[in-house]
């Protein structure tokens, strides 16, 4: 289907292993201050303080979260109060039904708040970390498999606009990469 | 007071240490990255020990006599079952919330210690967020089929029947339907969240292709970027922030069944501190009876160390505590309170009455038994933690039937009084329900880590990366290298 040339394969960057979380920190200090863009660091756990060496703000799901729980508590609202004021009132042993029943409607809205609270967030985090994705080229790489164990990887990808073939390998071992790979598509 | 700080921040090898407390390690010998990984992903790789099948087997039969009784019991009737008049709510509510008791220890593992930065949670909360689900699966099947008719149990969600009525949601039966399923929910939501990398471990380390296929599946390609962690990181955050107040409010629905009628010794204002107090300590009892033998028989002792036990003893020591107030104070506000019923209730219900051996057996395994994890080598004794908190397992269902059955087996007419044993299809569903319990525990340890690799990872001190700069640090002041 696609245009180019299948046996010739195409370069989508360059894969570097680091020795440790402190030498990748550092590294990402340079690369940020380098101004690159299409980036990243691949870990087996989430490094303390990255966020800042890779020029990262606060992640903004909170946002989306938020969202979802007013959703919760005004569904939640909308349903007691419909069905038993509006729609059908029921009268158990002579308790009344109005606007003013609100208190014994608390439990299910506090549920219901932190159920689609919680449904916002998981797919919050999906739709913003992009995932499900089971096809990306750093999967080609056998070295990327070891980023679940304990590996330290930092990538850039070559779309970056300040990415170079020579120049852009020649930094990575500057700034410490033990092991720098080619990722093709 | 400046010059020890001093002092300190230039010996220590760990932040930690400089704040003047030399911790204990939470992983044990120094263990590499590398080490982790394969010791926990090796029990899901490996061949299952032996005696994973002898647990397993009869596990099944338990959970085949589980669904044995239920089809008996679906086929003839709640009339099996040993209740009726007044004793309407017997075993299966009593294991009902024995079950969802149990629950709660995974969420405060997980959720709780994870808000207050309590980082040896690490170790366990995966086994304990996998022991609630199960749980809650087993709590769930008792209420569902206490309902009589089984094929009617869809009148519990929010859909109105033939004649146009809806369900009463001023009822706390109906509360508790909205407050377990959420609770079971956003439970799965958080267990699933907290496994993706650990999957992605998995799948990176599968040989065959298939393994890979399905791990890979369910591990939604992930890539441990720094990009998607620090949403992953947030995600986690915010489900540990709605998971925390969503567990206690189960647990207070719960006893809102009980609190909110007119039955003497169920209308309590205490119950919903008390019910959550009483699953935090129970469950934490459950989770050292399970991981208690993991422990031993995958050689987990470096990760999963004696730092952990003895904090969950003094957990299970302080909530049992906690417990043991709540049922001297419903005496005392009995006594005091001055109700003739009420204090006739609890005078059947530790003196006269038909149950009062319940009563102290209770009393003994919840309130007196824990009392001894005040000592050091109570709580460094392997065998009397598990026998402990065993004790605390039978004592939480005991807690129960106290409270359930007792109090309506005598309430307001002596002409209504009754007396409630089991029968045999009420056992048999009892048993059943650990063996679907162990059942899919042990299915989980075949093929799902134990523990959070990624997590336990991270809370080694060479995880930081300021770790080297405390390490020069500390070795230069001792003129080592």
């Amino acid at each position: 289907m696609s245009t180019s040339d299948h046996s010739k394969k195409e370069l989508f960057g360059y894969l570097a292993q680091f020795e440790d979380a402190t030498a990748l920190y550092h590294a990402a200090e340079k690369v940020r201050d380098k101004k690159f863009r299409r980036w990243d660091v691949h870990t087996p756990f989430p490094v303390h303080g990255m966020d800042h060496a890779m020029g990262l703000g606060k992640s903004w799901l909170s946002v989306l979260v938020l969202v979802g729980g007013v959703c919760g508590s005004l569904t939640a609202l909308g349903l007691q109060f419909f069905t038993q004021v509006s729609l059908y009132p029921t009268v158990v042993q002579d308790k009344p039904t109005n606007l003013f029943t609100i208190p014994a409607f608390f439990p299910v809205t506090f549920e219901l708040t932190i159920l689609f609270a919680a449904f916002a967030t998981v797919l919050g985090l999906f739709t913003i970390i992009m995932l499900p994705r089971w096809n990306h080229p750093l999967f080609n790489s056998p070295l990327f498999s070891k980023f679940s164990n304990d590996a330290f990887l930092l990538h850039i990808e070559a779309r970056d606009p300040k990415f170079h073939h020579e120049k852009t390998r020649e930094f990575l071992s500057e700034v410490g990469a033990a092991r720098i790979e080619e990722i093709n598509y | 007071m400046a010059d020890t700080t001093q002092a300190n921040l230039l010996t220590a090898v760990h932040p930690s240490e400089a704040e003047g407390v030399a911790r204990e390690p939470l992983v044990l010998n120094q263990r590499s990255l590398g080490w982790i990984t394969d010791r926990i992903c090796g029990i899901v790789e490996n061949r299952q020990p032996l005696i994973w099948w002898i647990l397993f087997v009869p596990s099944v039969a338990g959970f085949l006599a589980l669904v044995f009784s239920l089809f008996y019991l679906v086929s003839t009737g709640v009339g099996v079952w040993g209740m009726n008049h007044p004793v309407a709510w017997g075993w299966d509510i009593v294991n009902f919330v024995f079950w969802i008791g149990i629950g709660h220890a995974g969420t405060l593992i997980s959720a709780i210690l994870f808000l207050t930065r309590q980082k040896w949670r690490t170790s366990v909360n995966r086994a304990a967020e996998a022991m609630t689900i199960f749980a809650v699966i087993c709590a769930g099947i008792f209420p569902g089929f206490h309902v009589g008719r089984f094929w009617m149990v869809w009148f519990l969600a929010p859909i109105p029947n033939s004649n146009g009525i809806w369900q009463n949601f001023k009822s706390p039966l109906l509360w508790d339907v909205f407050a377990v399923s959420t609770y079971f929910t956003v439970s799965l939501i958080f267990w699933y969240v907290g496994l993706i990398p650990d999957l992605a471990s998995l799948r990176d380390r599968a040989k065959s292709l298939l393994r890979k296929r399905i791990y890979g599946f369910f591990a939604l390609g992930w890539r441990g970027g720094n990009r998607q962690w620090r949403h992953y990181e947030m995600a986690y955050l915010l489900l540990a922030a709605l998971a925390t107040p969503l567990v206690l409010s189960v647990h207070t629905v719960v006893s809102f069944d009980f609190a909110t009628s007119v039955i003497p010794g169920w209308h309590t204002t205490i119950f919903p501190p008390y019910f959550v107090a009483g699953a935090i300590f129970g469950g934490f009892a459950m989770v050292l009876t399970l991981m208690l033998p993991i422990r031993k028989l995958y050689g987990l002792e470096d990760l999963f160390t004696h730092k952990h036990i003895d904090n969950m003893a003094k957990i299970i020591l302080l909530t049992g505590t906690i417990v043991g107030y709540a049922y001297i104070m419903e005496l005392f506000i009995s006594y005091y309170a001055g109700n003739a019923y009420e204090t006739d209730a609890f005078h059947m219900r530790i003196l006269s009455g038909p149950y009062t051996w319940a009563y102290y057996c209770m009393f003994f395994c919840n309130v007196i038994s824990p009392q001894i994890f005040w000592f050091k080598w109570a709580r460094h004794n392997l065998w009397v933690v598990f026998i402990i908190a065993n004790f605390v397992n039978a004592g939480m269902w005991f807690e129960r039937f106290v409270i359930i059955p007792t109090s309506l087996a005598r309430d307001f007419l002596p002409g209504q009084w009754g007396y409630y044993s089991a029968s045999w299809v009420e056992k048999t569903l009892f048993v059943g329900s650990f063996g679907l319990f162990l059942m899919l525990f042990l299915l989980f340890l075949r093929f799902l880590p134990v523990i959070a690799i990624s997590e336990v990872k991270g809370v080694l001190p060479e995880s930081d990366p300021h770790y080297p700069a405390w390490k020069r640090l500390r070795l230069g002041r001792r003129g080592e290298k």
